[in-house]
């Protein structure tokens, strides 16, 4: 083991010219950007890939809003692409087939990529202290297999006959049923497809991941002494392995009802546009609230797989730019335990209204309620980590602020949906669309945003721009306000969602102006990603060079060069303390490396961003 | 210069977090002018549910409003400081306890205190013949609604009180109701799920195919209200509109008298038909 000798400052090494892995071959293009087996490339490729699909779902966004601002008028720019044969004007049939696929890649192709596949691959290895992910190649397969989703998922929604249009909960007999949505041919089939590679690919990125935290910790990192990051990536890897065999095993059921005739969700006597499965001779007898139980037990848990990584990289961001330890570690890690135990037995507040039994409602409302607890409990400990800090107001920390500013509005809306009784009214009303973006969009996607800006220099050795960043946060924090606050208001006034034209009921005839305002505010939220764009790209080429630790972090990841080689670290790791060292009273520096510093040749312990 | 910065983005920054608060409870304050807000309501339990919401309410705003400006002081204050270090401790469990402790009994008595309208709106069907008290139990409802794309049927039983054969009285997209009783009815889909939804009752329950699924309301004001399909049915779901015409008891009596009279004459089994024949 040679111990490296830097001809050149510390931190400007470029990858891999350090190394402890005296094994390492150079790598031809294919092999290293590609087809790599490297986690920080995949992180980086599901990053890119999540990204690009975000963008698309953004657009279907717009063109949603389009549809209940202005309903039945011609769509500029979009119109042309998702309703040409209408002159750009939306169709009943489109409208429904935008928010299914809307939905869909927002859940299954961004967030989940984004937290689980891009953060999860980049800093698992990183902050743990291994080289690279316990299997590799699954790693690598995993990214592919979501690849053949991504294109399924559009082949559906140009498919003959139209799109799949039954939401993203595809709830049977309209999802199992050709003659229920007419046009609807393979484009369901297809979806059904999408979900199950999609789904493959999370399992084999959660198989590594736990795999990879359990035993490849360096010497010296115990469970206890690993960042909240790396807590929120297992416990969201954990409620993958645990929930998504059930959406794979509905999948095919349902692929069976469509494709066979199954019949598992298609009730007896059912008779849909002309459609009867008895005159058919087909399967008939189940029951369409099976695929409900089955659906949501994946579904909920999806949901704290959409929002516990992100609470991870919050507590690792604020720390870092607060200058001070976690407030309460351990309660931290117990309540997204909470969070995730609890969420395995919640998954019936979805159905409240279904017809399930209501007896069995009042279990799943105390267990649902019972969620604010956890996650009080972590709103909590942020302010306590905030109290007394030294805040410095980076880009990260503004968007990781951010996300403890949203996470409280979408957490306590989340109290009314879980109450039964008022339930009975807002149920599938715009207010659960105003609640589930707050948590998803204004918490996740910021705290994704966060978490760019926080790891880009790890990623490419270069800062992002500030300025701009700070522009990207403002009009981003404000619109999205302007967007989704405003749904609380809708919902309040009983407006359905998944609704093409509202204005035609009564009830509804006087919220158009309000739809305007959101729809007006959304266009500028998406338009303002512009200034995340050219950021991002511009940074990647000229952005400032920065060493290992720009931050001044105390976790691993920040040990290793940027960006890290092939191999990651290029010292010995033993991990003397937890990850949250920070403005330790009698010690030089305000903080303190997780790593030994003996083992740490000399080098400048803080290389300050903006000097 | 540099201070001078620095204390205008920090006094920016916590103005726009600032914003969250005043701007989030200004809107709630204002919007019920807008018609932002719940629509009247017109059933003996929508009082109930609407207290219940109201009753989150004031801890949600409280609990929003006190983290929320929590969270802006951190952002005024400990963003000044950058001469000293910052307190270092990582915890205290006196002050953990104590913040679970205390959300933890507010939650159970959210929970619990929501249990009983819960219980009275969807669990307490009477059963068995209809009483004068009662004039219609889940054995002896007083219709059948039939949901299917796109439309709302009402089914009034006929004399002998079924609902197949002669004399069935059905409706279209209009469904009538007398105010002031206890409406107990079956809800059923024919093809895929639904939603039956008055806003004005706050009465929602899903139509399944394959299930009668028992509903109860009681309407205290006679008019006419939207009834709305609240389950993603279709191409057509958006404009599944139903209305539910609530009538005094005397003229429901009337009306249900008079429909069946003219289906004698028609031999008809659908309203509409009935009224068509009018012309």
């Amino acid at each position: 083991m040679s111990s490296p000798t830097p001809s050149h400052p510390i931190g400007l090494d470029p990858a891999g010219t350090v190394h402890i892995h005296h094994d390492h071959h150079e790598l031809g293009f294919w092999q290293k950007y590609v087809f790599s087996v490297d986690h920080k490339v995949i992180g980086i490729q599901f990053l890119f890939t999540g990204l690009f699909t975000l963008l698309l779902g953004g657009l279907m966004a717009m063109a949603i809003r389009w549809q209940l601002a202005f309903p039945w008028t011609q769509m500029p720019v979009l119109g042309q692409v998702l309703f040409p044969e209408t002159g750009g004007v939306a169709t009943p049939e489109g409208y429904t087939m935008l928010f299914t696929m809307h939905g869909t890649i927002m859940i299954f192709f961004v967030i989940i990529p984004l937290l689980t596949g891009a953060f999860g691959n980049f800093l698992i290895p990183l902050m743990i202290g291994a080289p690279d992910m316990a299997f590799p190649k699954l790693n690598m397969l995993g990214y592919w297999w979501m690849m053949p989703g991504i294109v399924l998922i559009m082949l559906a929604f140009g498919a003959e006959g139209g799109g799949p249009a039954s939401g993203w909960t595809a709830y049977p007999p309209l999802s199992t049923i050709e003659a229920a949505a007419p046009g609807s041919m393979n484009g369901q089939t297809l979806w059904l497809l999408a979900l199950t590679f999609s789904g493959v690919s999370s399992m084999m990125g959660a198989i590594n991941y736990v795999t990879t935290i359990v035993k490849m910790r360096a010497p010296g990192m115990t469970m206890f002494r690993m960042p909240l990051s790396i807590w929120g990536l297992f416990i969201a890897a954990l409620l993958q392995l645990f929930a998504l065999p059930v959406l794979t095993a509905a999948s095919f059921m349902q692929i069976f009802d469509r494709v066979f005739d199954a019949g598992f969700f298609t009730p007896a006597d059912i008779v849909i546009n002309g459609y009867s499965a008895e005159e058919a001779g087909k399967a008939a007898g189940g029951h369409p609230i099976l695929w409900q139980h089955l659906f949501w037990f994946y579904s909920h848990p999806a949901v704290y797989i959409m929002v516990v990584p992100a609470m991870g990289f919050v507590s690792d961001i604020i720390t870092v730019h607060a200058r001070k330890p976690i407030f309460g570690y351990k309660p931290m890690v117990y309540s997204i335990a909470g969070i995730a135990g609890l969420g395995f037995i919640v998954w019936g507040h979805h159905m409240f209204m279904s017809g399930m039994n209501p007896m069995v409602g009042m279990v799943f409302m105390t267990a649902t309620i019972m969620i604010a607890l956890p996650s009080a409990v972590k709103v909590f400990n942020w302010l306590g980590t905030l109290w007394g800090s030294r805040i410095r107001l980076t880009t990260p920390m503004l968007f990781a602020l951010a996300f403890v500013s949203m996470f409280i509005i979408g957490g306590l809306s989340g109290i009314w949906m879980a109450s039964t009784p008022v339930d009975i009214y807002i149920h599938d009303t715009y207010i659960v669309v105003a609640h589930f973006h707050y948590v998803v969009f204004a918490g996740s996607v910021l705290a994704i945003f966060g978490a760019v800006y926080h790891w880009f220099p790890k990623m490419f050795g270069r800062m992002m721009n500030e300025t701009l960043g700070k522009i990207h946060f403002i009009g981003t924090f404000v619109f999205t306000n302007g967007v989704f606050y405003m749904m609380h208001q809708l919902g309040l006034a009983g407006l359905m969602r998944r609704t093409a034209d509202p204005y035609a009921y009564e009830t509804y005839a006087h919220l158009q102006p309000l739809n305007e305002f959101i729809s007006i505010c959304a266009f500028a939220l998406l338009f303002w990603q512009i200034f995340f764009v050219i950021n991002l790209v511009v940074s990647m080429g000229w952005g400032k060079r920065v060493g290992r630790n720009p931050w001044g972090a105390t976790t691993l990841e920040w040990d290793a060069p940027s960006p890290p080689g092939h191999g990651n670290f290029d010292r010995q790791l033993r991990v003397v303390r937890g990850g949250y060292e920070y403005s330790k009273p009698g010690e030089e520096s305000d903080f303190l490396p997780q790593n030994d510093p003996s083992l740490v040749p000399a080098d400048p312990p803080h290389e300050p961003a903006h000097a | 210069m540099n201070w001078l910065k620095h204390t205008f983005e920090r006094l920016f920054y916590a103005a726009l977090f600032l914003a969250v608060p005043i701007l989030g409870v200004w809107t709630w304050v204002i919007a019920d002018d807008y018609g932002w807000w719940f629509p009247e309501y017109a059933s003996t339990y929508a009082d109930e549910i609407d207290n219940l919401f109201y009753i989150i309410m004031w801890m949600v705003a409280i609990t929003f409003v006190g983290t929320e400006v929590l969270l802006v002081w951190t952002m005024l204050v400990y963003t000044g400081k950058q001469d000293t270090p910052a307190t270092y401790t990582h915890g205290n469990h006196a002050v953990e306890l104590i913040w679970t402790a205390i959300p933890a009994g507010l939650l159970v008595f959210i929970a619990f205190s929501q249990m009983a309208a819960w219980n009275e709106v969807k669990m307490q069907m009477p059963e068995g013949a209809a009483t004068p008290e009662h004039p219609y139990t889940i054995d002896e409802p007083m219709m059948e609604v039939w949901a299917s794309q796109f439309d709302w049927r009402a089914y009034y039983p006929n004399e002998a009180g079924e609902f197949t054969g002669p004399g069935v009285v059905s409706t279209p997209y209009d469904i009538y109701v007398p105010v002031d009783t206890r409406v107990v009815f079956r809800l059923r889909s024919r093809d895929v799920l639904h939603s039956f939804f008055v806003p004005v009752f706050r009465l929602k329950q899903d139509a399944v195919p394959g299930m009668s699924i028992p509903v109860w309301f009681e309407a205290t004001k006679v008019g006419s209200y939207d009834l709305i399909c609240a389950e993603l049915c279709g191409w057509g779901h958006y404009k599944m509109a139903g209305r539910v015409h609530v009538l005094s008891r005397e003229d429901y009596a009337a009306w249900l008298k008079d429909a069946r009279e003219k289906l004698q004459d028609n031999g008809s089994s659908d309203l509409v038909a009935v009224a068509e024949d009018d012309e």
